[in-house]
């Protein structure tokens, strides 16, 4: 029986070249991460406990920012808005793009082109997507009035009204961002065994109960991803926001990251903008450790 | 050989002139002494800085293009090479900030917005004091004429402490832009007073036809301006001697029940997020009665290819309010920054920048409204005008009432935010004085940090 000899001294030689040459095929790698990611990570982290507002001297304050931020009714009214805006913008093109998916997923003559149709939002800039959007809410001049107007209801105020304006908000954002949910439920559909739906149909299944018990259960995983991906998008969503109201009328559409944009670039109050980022990345952070949670649930063995 | 002793005369007068600074009233007293006579001992030379190059950093806007379509003339006349950087304001106003403040920036001239930033750059001292290279007579065009630059531009470029750190450019006084037409047809005259203004919009509004009586800003930090322009009517203030805010005196309360009166009862609906091109467009279909808002939107409104209102359009200088007549006013200027290595090729772009041929030309392409009085006297510009002749009568009367129409502190930004809020509250039926007194509480904590830093 031939045993297999390991030759000790040149091999331990050999494999210890090759570690520390691994070393050194990283390092610009890690180089590039610590710059780019970590070393501004920590210095919004330092920047955060002082009192610095450009063009006077900082002062070291320590907690004091993140005290007065959970103190201050905007900042509070501000997360309110961001998950009331996420939750909308997130439940919303899930049930859309996966009504949608299941459209797709069947047979249908011109189902191609159809599909491009469909997905083409995604691909516009942002920004030219809030500006056209902006023309459209206009109350007197929009074309969105004019509809209303043909169907027999009075015109809204749209993004002008301080009750409105988030859901007018969610508008833009499940025109722009449903073709994604849908790509991804599509994928999943794809990858559906055909046995389970045959077998059912045999038993008399009706379509509601395929899509009920075989169907939603098997593409949870991927509903899963889907919300993890929206969520994370809409709780950062700032140029639909911006473009459109500005964070108004007043306060009532400021979510987070307009706010901290505010506090960064318009009043230059660096440290309280810094202390901002850092609540935002907790909330950001616990969001997504939720739901990557949730999906663990759904996975299928 | 030149005499020393004719010299000095009226190199006093204009050392004078330009310590005179703010609200005195030697700069329009003395009659053409400013002009200097081209006497100097050491001879002005334009091309004394053949071979250098300067930044030139500009806000993407109709004055930006002009200066920068013709820096080609001041290359020539100097021999200094422009390079000139136009972005859009906001981004312009951020990346001066971060430069100013690392103590080294990338241009050598920049343009500013007095209502934004005088504060800031003043307390900060980012941008050079010109006066000594006024009075360096080797640097200076013996023509320059701070006589001609008018009493509010020189007032913003004038700081408290009467160092003059920049050149006006042009100003923006605020005025009621009015349809003539809606006007006359229900028998309504130009208000005289401002009960008269509310009630002539409560008169010409018409929400069956889609007219509404008037129209403003409404949208948050840009509306502050209309309510300044009620509140110096009123007599009222922005910040006393002492930095205590003057914005829940019974002068501020009433300006604001007037704003919320005209914008909520006879303004458009969703005005509460008009900015001035919402407010603007509205204004030329026809349906606006009345529009306040700065003399340098009104070229649109003569333009056929844009306008339903062409030859409609009346230019109403600001009535006067119970205590005083006042237009609320705004400019921009140019400045030479304090760590430019290039002060000298610097002040003379400065110079060229605000000098009687681009003013004209200002004029005459209606980019903005000239500083110097001189372009409105300008013959030619006036022939080519694009817009009617009572623009320029308007710009002139106001001219002659107008006062900054915001308060000069560093965080004017911040200042704009608190109040456009509340005032936007108050259009959609927050109480005036309630919504004026909470936003005066949280920005009071805010000037006082600014002020002692």
């Amino acid at each position: 029986m031939p045993s297999i000899v390991m030759p000790a001294a040149p091999r331990a030689g050999f494999l210890a070249r090759r570690r520390r040459s691994y070393y050194f095929f990283i390092a610009p790698a890690l180089a590039v991460v610590g710059a780019v990611i970590i070393f501004p990570w920590l210095f919004t982290l330092w920047m955060s406990a002082f009192d610095w507002t450009i063009g006077s001297a900082a002062h070291f304050v320590g907690l004091a920012n993140y005290q007065k931020l959970l103190a201050s009714t905007r900042f509070v009214e501000a997360v309110v808005h961001t998950f009331y805006f996420t939750a909308l913008a997130v439940i919303v093109p899930l049930f859309l793009g996966t009504a949608a998916a299941l459209v797709f997923h069947r047979e249908f003559p011109f189902r191609g082109l159809l599909r491009g149709i469909f997905v083409m939002p995604m691909m516009a800039t942002p920004v030219a997507v809030a500006l056209v959007w902006t023309m459209m809410f206009h109350p007197q001049q929009g074309v969105l009035n004019y509809l209303l107007s043909q169907v027999g209801l009075p015109p809204s105020l749209w993004v002008y009204s301080p009750t409105l304006v988030i859901p007018s908000l969610v508008i833009v954002e499940v025109w722009h961002w449903t073709p994604l949910v849908m790509l991804i439920v599509l994928g999943g559909l794809a990858a559906l065994p055909t046995e389970p739906y045959e077998s059912a149909r045999l038993d008399g299944a009706s379509e509601w109960q395929l899509f009920r018990y075989i169907t939603l259960p098997l593409v949870a995983p991927f509903l899963v991803v889907a919300a993890v991906i929206r969520t994370i998008d809409a709780l950062k969503t700032f140029d639909t926001i911006y473009v459109i109201t500005g964070g108004g009328p007043g306060t009532a559409s400021e979510t987070i990251n307009l706010y901290l944009y505010l506090q960064a670039f318009a009043f230059y109050n660096i440290g309280e903008a810094s202390a901002v980022v850092v609540m935002f990345f907790v909330i950001v952070l616990a969001l997504a450790l939720l739901l990557l949670h949730v999906r663990e649930k759904t996975k299928w063995s | 050989m030149a005499n020393r002793d004719h010299g000095t005369k009226p190199e006093r007068q204009r050392r004078r002139l330009l310590q005179a600074g703010l609200g005195t009233a030697v700069l329009g007293a003395i009659p053409g002494a400013g002009q200097l006579t081209s006497e100097a001992q050491a001879p002005f030379d334009w091309k004394k800085f053949k071979g250098e190059k300067i930044e030139v950093f500009l806000v993407k806007s109709p004055r930006g293009d002009l200066l920068t379509r013709y820096h080609k003339e001041f290359e020539d006349m100097t021999g200094i090479t422009v390079g000139s950087e136009m972005i859009p304001e906001q981004q312009q106003r951020q990346k001066a900030v971060i430069e100013f403040n690392s103590g080294n920036t990338s241009f050598d001239v920049i343009a500013i917005s007095y209502h934004v930033q005088k504060r800031l750059f003043g307390k900060n001292k980012w941008m050079e004091d010109v006066r000594p290279l006024v009075a360096d007579r080797s640097l200076t065009d013996p023509n320059l004429d701070f006589n001609d630059f008018s009493k509010g531009g020189m007032a913003w470029a004038t700081q408290p402490d009467g160092r003059i750190d920049s050149l006006p450019f042009n100003i923006d006084p605020w005025v009621i832009y009015y349809n003539k037409e809606l006007f006359d047809a229900k028998n309504v005259a130009y208000p005289k007073s401002f009960p008269e203004i509310v009630d002539a919009a409560a008169k010409l509004n018409d929400p069956a036809k889609g007219v509404s009586g008037f129209v403003g800003r409404g949208l948050k930090n840009a509306n502050v301006p209309v309510w300044t322009s009620f509140l110096l009517g009123y007599g009222g203030g922005f910040v006393d001697a002492n930095g205590k805010l003057l914005t829940e005196t019974k002068e501020a309360i009433d300006a604001a029940t007037m704003y919320q009166t005209l914008l909520a009862k006879s303004g458009p609906p969703g005005v509460a997020g008009f900015n001035w091109n919402e407010a603007q467009s509205l204004f030329l279909q026809g349906k606006a009665a009345m529009w306040l808002d700065g003399i340098g939107f009104a070229q649109p409104l003569e333009d056929p290819t844009k306008s339903r209102i062409v030859g409609k359009v009346g230019y109403g200088v600001m009535p006067p309010g119970p205590k005083q007549q006042v237009s609320a006013m705004f400019g921009d200027g140019e400045g030479i920054s304090s760590f430019s290595k290039k002060k000298g090729p610097s002040w003379l772009y400065l110079q060229w920048a605000s000098n009687k041929a681009n003013q004209a030309r200002m004029l005459q392409s209606a980019a903005g409204a000239p500083v110097r009085n001189s372009a409105y006297a300008n013959a030619e510009a006036l022939a080519a005008l694009k817009v009617p002749k009572a623009w320029v009568e308007c710009m002139l009367a106001s001219a002659r009432i107008a006062q900054p129409g915001l308060p000069i502190i560093a965080p004017v930004t911040e200042f704009r935010d608190t109040f456009g809020i509340a005032l936007t509250n108050m259009i959609n039926g927050a109480d005036p004085a309630a919504e004026l007194r909470k936003a005066t509480a949280e920005f009071q904590p805010v000037l006082d940090k600014s002020e002692k830093s």
